[in-house]
This record gives C-alpha cells, sequence and structure tokens, in this order.
C-alpha cells in the first residue's frame, strides 16, 4: 500500500477564502431558524464576516504566501484586488435588506451565496493554477446565476438568471478550451511552469495551438468582464436582476475578471505579448465605444449603467493594453473607486424604486433634487466621478490608466479613449439634468432611507471623494501591488 | 492499422450521431442521439489508455446526466414544432462556419500544431494504474482545485433550491 505524501497546504494563502466559505455555511444553517421578518440579522453576520475578513487581507499585505503546491499564491496583488471584492459585497449588502423585504423576497440564500461568489472571486485573483482560476471563475458564476434570478416572482429577473446562465455557460467553453489547448501545448497548469516552457521552447510565434489557446481564453476573461463584441448580455440582465444584485455583479465580477486576465496573460504568457496587446488594442477601442454610444440612447437608468460599465471595462482595458506599472496600477485603482461610485448610483436607484414600480426611467427622476437634495448631491457625486470630472476618484483612475497608455507608446489608444470619456459625460449629465432642471413630477413621499443604505452611502461617497482629493496613500498602495 | 481502422469507424460515428443530435426534428431523436455521441467518445477514451474517464463518460454523461435530459423532455411535453428559424441566420452562419473551417484548414497546413508530451506514457500508465494516477494528482497537484469543487457542488444545490422550490 503506498502513502500519498502530503502536499505543502499553507492555509495562510487562502485564509480570507476559507474564513468567508465557513461564513457562508454557517449562515446557511442559521437561516433555517430565522423568521423570514428577521433575515436582515443574516446580513449583519455576513458583514461582520466580510469584516474579520477584511483584517486578514490587511495582516497578509506584504508577506506572499504560497500554498499547495504553487495552486495559490497571495501576494499583494491579489490582496488588492481582494480588498476590491470585499468592499463591493459590504456595500451591496448593505443596500439588499430594504430592497429584498420591498419586493417580497428577503431569503435568507441571498448572503450565503453573495459570499460565496465572492470567494470565487478572491480565488480567481490569487490563483496560479489555471484548475483553480477556472473552478474560482465558475463558483462565482453560479452565484452570479441565481442572484440575477433571486426574485423569483418577477419575469424581468427570470429572465435575467436564465439569459446569464445559457451565455455564460456557452463562454465557458471558451475559456475552457482555450485552458485545454495551453495544457495541451505546454503540458502543465501552473501558469508559471507554463512561462517557462514556453520559453525554453520558444513556442511563441511558432505554435498554433499555443495562439488558439491564447485568443480563446481572451474571449473567455472577455465574456466575464463585459468587453465588446461579447456584452451583449450586459444590459437584459443589468435590466432584469435585482438592483443591489446588479450593484455587486457590476463591480466584483469585472475586477475579478481583470485581476485573473491579466495574471494568466502576464505571467503565463509574456512571450507572447506583441500578439496579445493588438487583440486587446482591438477589444479596448471597440468596448469603450461601443458602450458610450448605445448608452447615449438609453432611457433606462439600469441600462446605461450596464452600458456605462460596458465603456468602463474599455477603459480599464487601456491600462491593461499599456502593460506598465502605471497603467497596472491605474487598473487597481480604478476597479476600487468604480466599485465606490457604482455601487454608490444604484443605492440611489433603490431608494427611488418602489414596490411594483422601479421607477428606472431618467423622467422619473424629474425634480429629485428639489424633493431630496442630500440624496440627489450623492447621485451627482457618483455621476461626476462616473464621468470622470475631477476632484472624484474617477478622474484620477482615468488620468493614470491613460498616461500608463501615453508612457507605452499607445498615444492614439489614449486619445480614442479621452474622447470617449467626454463623450459619456452627456449621458451622466442628462441625469442630472432631470434631478435640477426639472419641475418635479413626483412627490417621493414614499422614499425611507434605512440605516443601512446611508451607512452605504457615507461610505461610497467618502470612497469617491477622499481618494479623489487625496489620491497619494492608494496609489503607492495600488504600486506596490503591481505584478512585474 | 487495425486500431485507425477501428478509430476511423469510431470517429465517423461519433460525427453523423453528433449531427443527428442538432437536425433531429424530435427532441427525444435528439438525446437518443446524444448517448451514442457520449459511448463513441467514451471509446476514443479506452483508445487513449484511460478506461477512468470512459467509465466516467458512461456513468455520469451517458447515464445520470441523460437522464436527466429525458426526464426533463417528457416533463415539458414539447408536441408542436416551435423552430422557425429565418434563412437569414441559416445563410450567415453557414457562411461563417466554411469561412472558420477553411482558416482552420489553411492554418493546420502551415504552422506546427504539436505540444509537450507530459509526463505520462503508456508504459508508465500499465505500470502504475490510471486510476491511481488520477488519484494520486488530485490529492497532490490537485488538492485545492479538488476542494473548491465542493463549494461549487454546494453552491449549485443552493442555486437549485432557490430558483425552484415553491415555498422557500
Amino acid at each position: 500500500m503506498e502513502t500519498i505524501a502530503m502536499p505543502a497546504i499553507n492555509f495562510a494563502a487562502i485564509m480570507p477564502e476559507t474564513i468567508l466559505s465557513v461564513i457562508a455555511m454557517a449562515l446557511l444553517l442559521i437561516n433555517v431558524f430565522v423568521p423570514s421578518e428577521q433575515k436582515a440579522y443574516l446580513g449583519y453576520l455576513s458583514l461582520i464576516g466580510i469584516v474579520v475578513t477584511f483584517f486578514t487581507v490587511i495582516g497578509g499585505w506584504g508577506t506572499p504566501q504560497e500554498g499547495f503546491n504553487g495552486s495559490v499564491m497571495q501576494d499583494n496583488f491579489a490582496l488588492f484586488f481582494k480588498g476590491i471584492f470585499l468592499v463591493s459585497a459590504a456595500l451591496s449588502i448593505l443596500i439588499s435588506d430594504q430592497y429584498m423585504k420591498r419586493e417580497e423576497c428577503n431569503h435568507g440564500e441571498l448572503y450565503p451565496l453573495i459570499l460565496l461568489a465572492t470567494c470565487g472571486m478572491m480565488l480567481m485573483a490569487s490563483g496560479t493554477d489555471l484548475m483553480t482560476i477556472f473552478l474560482g471563475l465558475e463558483l462565482l458564476s453560479v452565484s452570479l446565476y441565481v442572484l440575477a434570478g433571486f426574485q423569483r416572482d418577477s419575469l424581468k429577473s427570470n429572465e435575467a438568471g436564465l439569459k446569464y446562465f445559457l451565455l455564460g455557460a456557452f463562454s465557458t467553453g471558451f475559456l475552457l478550451y482555450g485552458m485545454a489547448l495551453i495544457y495541451g501545448a505546454t503540458g502543465t497548469t501552473r501558469i508559471a511552469a507554463i512561462a517557462s516552457y514556453v520559453a525554453q521552447n520558444s513556442l511563441a510565434g511558432s505554435n498554433l495551438m499555443l495562439l488558439i489557446g491564447m485568443v480563446l481564453m481572451a474571449v473567455g476573461f472577455s465574456f466575464k468582464i463585459a468587453a465588446a463584441p461579447f456584452h451583449m448580455w450586459t444590459p437584459d440582465v443589468y435590466e432584469g436582476a435585482p438592483t443591489p444584485m446588479t450593484a455587486f455583479m457590476s463591480v466584483g465580477p469585472k475586477a475579478a475578471g481583470f485581476a485573473a486576465f491579466v495574471r494568466v496573460f502576464v505571467i503565463a504568457l509574456p512571450t507572447l505579448r506583441a500578439d496579445w496587446a493588438d487583440l486587446l488594442w482591438v477589444l479596448a477601442v471597440l468596448t469603450m465605444t461601443v458602450g458610450n454610444i448605445t448608452a447615449l440612447y438609453q432611457k433606462n437608468i439600469k441600462r446605461m449603467l450596464a452600458y456605462s460599465s460596458i465603456a468602463h471595462a474599455g477603459y480599464v482595458l487601456v491600462g491593461f493594453v499599456a502593460g506598465n506599472a502605471v497603467g497596472t496600477a491605474g487598473i487597481m485603482f480604478y476597479m476600487l473607486s468604480y466599485a465606490f461610485m457604482n455601487i454608490g448610483a444604484f443605492a440611489i436607484i433603490v431608494l427611488v424604486g418602489k414596490k411594483g414600480e422601479p421607477n428606472n426611467n431618467v423622467e422619473d427622476y424629474a425634480g429629485f433634487g428639489f424633493k431630496h437634495p442630500l440624496l440627489a448631491v450623492c447621485m451627482s457625486i457618483f455621476l461626476f466621478s462616473l464621468a470622470g470630472i475631477p476632484p472624484a476618484a474617477g478622474f484620477i483612475g482615468k488620468f493614470y490608466l491613460f498616461s500608463g497608455a501615453i508612457q507605452a507608446g499607445y498615444i492614439w489608444l489614449a486619445i480614442i479613449g479621452v474622447l470617449n470619456s467626454a463623450a459619456s459625460v452627456y449621458y451622466y449629465l442628462r441625469v442630472m439634468v432631470f434631478m435640477y432642471m426639472k419641475d418635479p413630477v413626483e412627490e417621493f413621499d414614499w422614499l425611507k432611507v434605512s440605516p443601512a443604505i446611508a451607512l452605504c452611502l457615507i461610505i461610497a461617497v467618502a470612497g469617491v471623494l477622499i481618494p479623489g482629493i487625496v489620491p497619494g496613500y492608494l496609489l503607492e498602495l495600488a504600486q506596490k501591488a503591481v505584478l512585474l | 492499422m487495425l486500431e485507425s481502422l477501428f478509430f476511423l469507424i469510431v470517429a465517423a460515428v461519433a460525427v453523423l450521431s453528433g449531427i443527428l443530435v442538432i437536425t433531429c426534428k424530435n427532441p427525444i431523436n435528439s438525446a437518443l442521439s446524444l448517448i451514442l455521441t457520449f459511448f463513441c467518445v467514451a471509446t476514443f477514451y479506452v483508445m487513449l489508455e484511460a478506461p477512468f474517464m470512459a467509465a466516467v463518460q458512461v456513468i455520469v454523461y451517458a447515464g445520470a446526466i441523460m437522464v436527466l435530459i429525458v426526464f426533463v423532455i417528457m416533463l415539458l411535453n414539447i408536441k408542436t414544432e416551435t423552430d422557425k428559424r429565418t434563412s437569414h441566420a441559416v445563410l450567415i452562419s453557414s457562411i461563417i462556419g466554411l469561412f472558420v473551417l477553411f482558416e482552420t484548414i489553411y492554418f493546420l497546413n502551415r504552422s506546427s500544431l504539436t505540444g509537450s508530451k507530459g509526463l505520462m506514457d503508456s508504459a508508465m500508465i500499465k505500470s502504475v494504474g490510471h486510476t491511481e494516477i488520477i488519484g494520486k494528482a488530485l490529492f497532490t497537484d490537485f488538492l485545492l482545485p479538488f476542494e473548491i469543487t465542493s463549494l461549487l457542488l454546494l453552491v449549485a444545490i443552493v442555486g437549485a433550491v432557490v430558483v425552484s422550490k415553491r415555498k422557500i
């Protein structure tokens, strides 16, 4: 009888994931004993879990941990992204309870699913093996399919869940095929080993299998980050999903997709850089332009934010194409500030809606600024930041993404990006025009701000303004987390 | 010689039954053709000296998953033909399909498609055993992915309950 030698496990490398998944499973059990009016307590418990996890993330900063024979690597890059995921999960949980109660679907399974999705994102950010990254992505995706269809009585929500599931499964096929071809070409799934095998045997440029694998993986990841032309699912899913879940899936999964995308392409395929930089250049231009132009025509504010999130994926791709320290730090800074501004905007959308009447059209915001000045100011701050107007964090993020591109010699890409960003101001400002320059049609008397949403708004406004005015500290953190 | 002849026969059956899956009007016939495809793929695994994969293919795919598919078809009880595809879609997709086919043939003739051979060869699989190699890999190199799979299954179960149970 042969014994199997235990691999070097090193739990420190997966500490955040372990804590989150244990809490998620505990919540599933506790959920059975909580009556349905009090499901909010599950939300508070999961927030405590997220805070604890956040401290382990901070504690791990600066000491890279490798675990499971090289399946995961918790370095600063992974930790920074884990911070983004935790922020987006926490903010989404804060706005969930009021919405779910209003729409009568406050089932307790919501919180474990959010936590497990976050766990999947973390595995994507720290995975150094294609298998880990793929399974992290699946864990994330399966949770998101359910969360998109969570409002079971709403046809729109059902449609969103089903559409996301079908198209997501399809894109997973591309990603997996790409990974299989790369495994076939190099004989390993560890991304560092892939890089050294490709370099030793000088496969780059001559080996077709490797090249097709790379392209297919790019397709799979592009779907997750909603880059054009793989963005078709985004508007329908964002519109139909429960609003807090739209907020969650517009930020966290996008950041996770970028984390895995960057790590696989930068570490495993640096020798193919010329090929994939060209590919991503085209993707970036297409994504920015398609996203912004289509957003101009949207009447529904959730659809508008969906197209705007496609455009934002385009801006971040610019930083990825640049590939230097400034561009990569820009990606991380931008994703973090995007978490604050986008979830903040969705929090206001949650507040403006009422049961059965989502009030999602831009016209529904007429006169909102006179009835609820404070909330309208918050919304304006988020929209300014999304448009990239100083002193909001969105401006600093875009500045670094584009200056990274200029430093790397992609002048045209930066110019197209800035032009796109200018065009986007139109549709963000239109909401503000309705809020401040039209006479109120509604009284907005149903509007009630729960303490949780107030806390979410305060955090989001602080998260947009403080890094926008004093960006130095966060940028320094992001620069320490760069993979290069 | 005999082996490649056998391969060609099985491959032809696999392709034919694959085409039948998407061309049959009756969903039950499609499902049955899919079973045939799965069996052909299982045969390929045997020829590649991966008997464990072949067994899993038959038990899980041809067995469990197909029962599920047929069960759902019976449950939905689709009678009428709902397929009203426009000729545009057929035309465009066949043009794209032909384009991709020619592209593939062109590139296959021009560049190398070789990859790493890896550690496993026939002699090693014979001496250690195929199932043992998989088991060992799962508990050493792929221990973390193996554990993540358990979380994935948990999410799938919770999700199925949330989406479909009448009262939760």
